[in-house]
């Protein structure tokens, strides 16, 4: 006897329908692939799939147009929220968010990503902060931590020749145009849950014209941090979140 | 219907003649001497009338990166600066070449390098018809020499974006943008729709079609043999508008032994030095490039078999000389006469230049 088990009633989980085939390039371990699928879900769920834009960032997230199928602009290193700027103010009744890594938002791009927080944009800014440059080979970056150790900081970030870890979601916090920043991870389930929640808000509220949201999942990069995938989790719970400690940092309801 | 003829001043028309073609964007940061585009703008209000947005952005930088977005949605945008803010801008620039985005650029020189000066010059010849940001790319170059091609270029500027999907510049000098004229403005165009766009344009990204595919807009390509076959794609549209699209003015040349060639306000000056020159019984023509890139070649290939030498006129140390060199082969002697770092040149010391250079 044979009995078929795919069932719709027995259906508890399936990949997004916004989510192609394509094989994705992001190593073991890292969190990229699962708040691209967080991403997707809550398109789909909000029924945003033909309304909405994303802009990509330079950094490891370059290529999540292969893996997103939505209307997708490619920005320069930085400029997401000023790409994302113009493409809200021309078309307010779109959704319109930026996918970056910490790289993009807190060197580079920090500019635009004040101002365009500042101004109010009614965009979401989805932030991944791994404290290195994860495609150009682990340099350090501004978000790197004291003593963490990099290709351009090879005996541990020292703050008298590197300054100190920047704190973006903290920094956009305190900017009147800034409805909601919150600070997540997705290294444990509840954790990915939490995070699709807080990209739901985000969403909402750009839709909404609230202003301007932040989402930053401190994340791991097992093969920038030169870990296994399960040592880079451990290591990310241990340490970063010390300094990068989870939670709603604004809720303007 | 009665003909709009006002008096204002070269940036202004452009804030108008933006205004009446229907632009759906405009972002800029201040800057001297073209701050009055922004001003105007901001003081017409568009938002409340065509529903023009009008954006102050943080930096050159955040601006031409706004444009971007902008001309992926396939809207009409635009940002002006003047050379310091242009050179910011470069890095944009060559995304938008690279990603066939239509759009206008517009740069009100001034004199350089670095900070230089506030007063006129041409001396961003080279960065704008040769490319100043990184890659192969060119971009489609209007040289307005009055007021009212200021306001006229506008709409062809946005024309030629569009029909070749690239990025359209106009460069004008400081002279230009500051000094007041007659002009005759355009009607109001309506604004598209974005069900036009759609029409139009249909890589825009305004959020995937129902059904449809997703439009991605990149520049970015890891695998070499695909870039090298865009950039080929890319080439092949520059020889097309190289092909269809060069316009220059030609003043007095039927008769002419001597050619003056000169773009914008270094234009208007020769119109006087050949009136001079003339006078003294010596047959002076002027070609005036309109569009800087394409180059009208063609056309100075053709009078170098008559002529017995060229002057080329210009408010830098001679960059459009180059390019007249390169069209005349050899053929005829070119020379060029240059003031430098905002200082205008006379039509009297221009005479006196072509007759020690050329004659």
């Amino acid at each position: 006897m044979t009995t078929n088990m795919i069932k719709v009633e027995n259906l508890v989980y399936k990949k997004p329908k916004l989510l192609n085939d394509n094989d994705m390039h992001y190593c073991p371990g890292c969190s990229h692939g699962v708040v691209h699928k967080l991403v997707a879900e809550v398109i789909e769920e909000m029924g945003l799939e033909n309304t909405t834009i994303g802009v990509a960032p330079v950094g490891c997230a370059v290529f999540i147009y292969e893996y997103l199928d939505i209307d997708w602009q490619e920005a320069a290193h930085g400029r997401a929220p000023a790409v994302a700027t113009a493409i809200k103010r021309l078309n307010p009744e779109k959704m319109v968010f930026t996918y970056q890594g910490d790289g993009d938002l807190a060197a580079i791009g920090t500019g635009e990503t004040i101002h365009a927080c500042n101004r109010g944009e009614n965009i979401a800014i989805i932030s991944i902060n791994n404290g290195i440059y994860g495609m150009t080979g682990g340099q350090m970056a501004p978000t790197t931590l004291l003593g963490m150790k990099s290709s351009t900081s090879p005996d541990g970030r020292d703050m008298a020749r590197a300054g100190f870890p920047l704190k973006m979601a903290d920094l956009v916090a305190q900017l009147d145009g800034v409805c909601y920043v919150t600070r997540q991870a997705v290294h444990t389930m509840p954790a990915v849950n939490k995070t699709k929640k807080a990209i739901r808000k985000a969403f909402e509220y750009s839709m909404q014209n609230k202003g301007t949201s932040m989402v930053e999942v401190v994340s791991s990069c097992s093969a920038g941090w030169k870990m296994t995938p399960q040592e880079a989790n451990d290591w990310m719970r241990d340490n970063m979140f010390l300094h990068y400690p989870l939670g709603d940092l604004k809720d303007n309801k | 219907m009665k003909e709009n003829v006002q008096l204002m001043k070269g940036n202004e028309a452009i804030a108008h003649a933006a205004i009446l073609y229907g632009v759906d964007g405009y972002f800029g940061y201040p800057i001297t001497p073209q701050s009055e585009i922004l001003e105007t703008l901001m003081d017409l209000h568009p938002w409340d009338t065509t529903g023009m947005i009008v954006l102050q952005a943080e930096s050159e930088i955040a601006a031409i990166n706004m444009v971007y977005g902008g001309a992926g949605c396939g809207k009409r945008v635009m940002t002006s600066s003047s050379s310091p803010g242009m050179s910011l801008k470069q890095e944009g620039i060559s995304y938008i070449a690279g990603g066939e985005l239509p759009c206008l650029l517009i740069n009100i020189m001034r004199g350089g390098p670095g900070l230089g000066t506030i007063q006129p010059s041409q001396s961003d010849y080279f960065q704008t018809v040769k490319g100043g940001g990184h890659g192969d790319y060119k971009l489609i170059t209007l040289a307005p020499a009055s007021v009212q091609e200021m306001a006229d270029f506008v709409a062809l500027g946005f024309d030629l974006a569009f029909k070749y999907r690239t990025p359209a510049a106009l460069l004008a000098d400081g002279i230009i943008g500051q000094m007041m004229e007659k002009v005759v403005l355009p009607s109001q165009q309506k604004r598209l729709t974005n069900e036009e766009i759609e029409a139009q344009t249909p890589w825009a990204t305004l959020g995937k079609p129902v059904g449809g595919k997703p439009r991605v807009l990149t520049t970015l390509e890891l695998e070499a043999s695909i870039m090298e076959d865009h950039n080929l794609h890319l080439q092949a549209k520059y020889r097309a508008i190289e092909a269809a699209e060069v316009r220059y003015e030609e003043i007095e040349c039927e008769d002419a032994e001597y050619l003056l060639v000169a773009f914008g306000s270094c234009a208007r000056i020769c119109q006087k030095t050949l009136e001079l020159a003339r006078a003294e019984g010596i047959k002076v023509g002027l070609i005036r490039p309109i569009t800087l890139w394409p180059f009208p070649s063609k056309i100075l290939s053709q009078y170098a078999d008559k002529v017995k030498g060229m002057l080329t006129v210009e408010m830098n140390a001679g960059q459009m000389v180059e390019d007249v060199r390169l069209s005349v082969n050899g053929k005829v002697k070119v020379e060029h006469y240059g003031r430098l770092g905002g200082i205008v040149p006379t039509p009297d010391e221009v005479l006196v230049a072509f007759k020690e250079k050329v004659l």
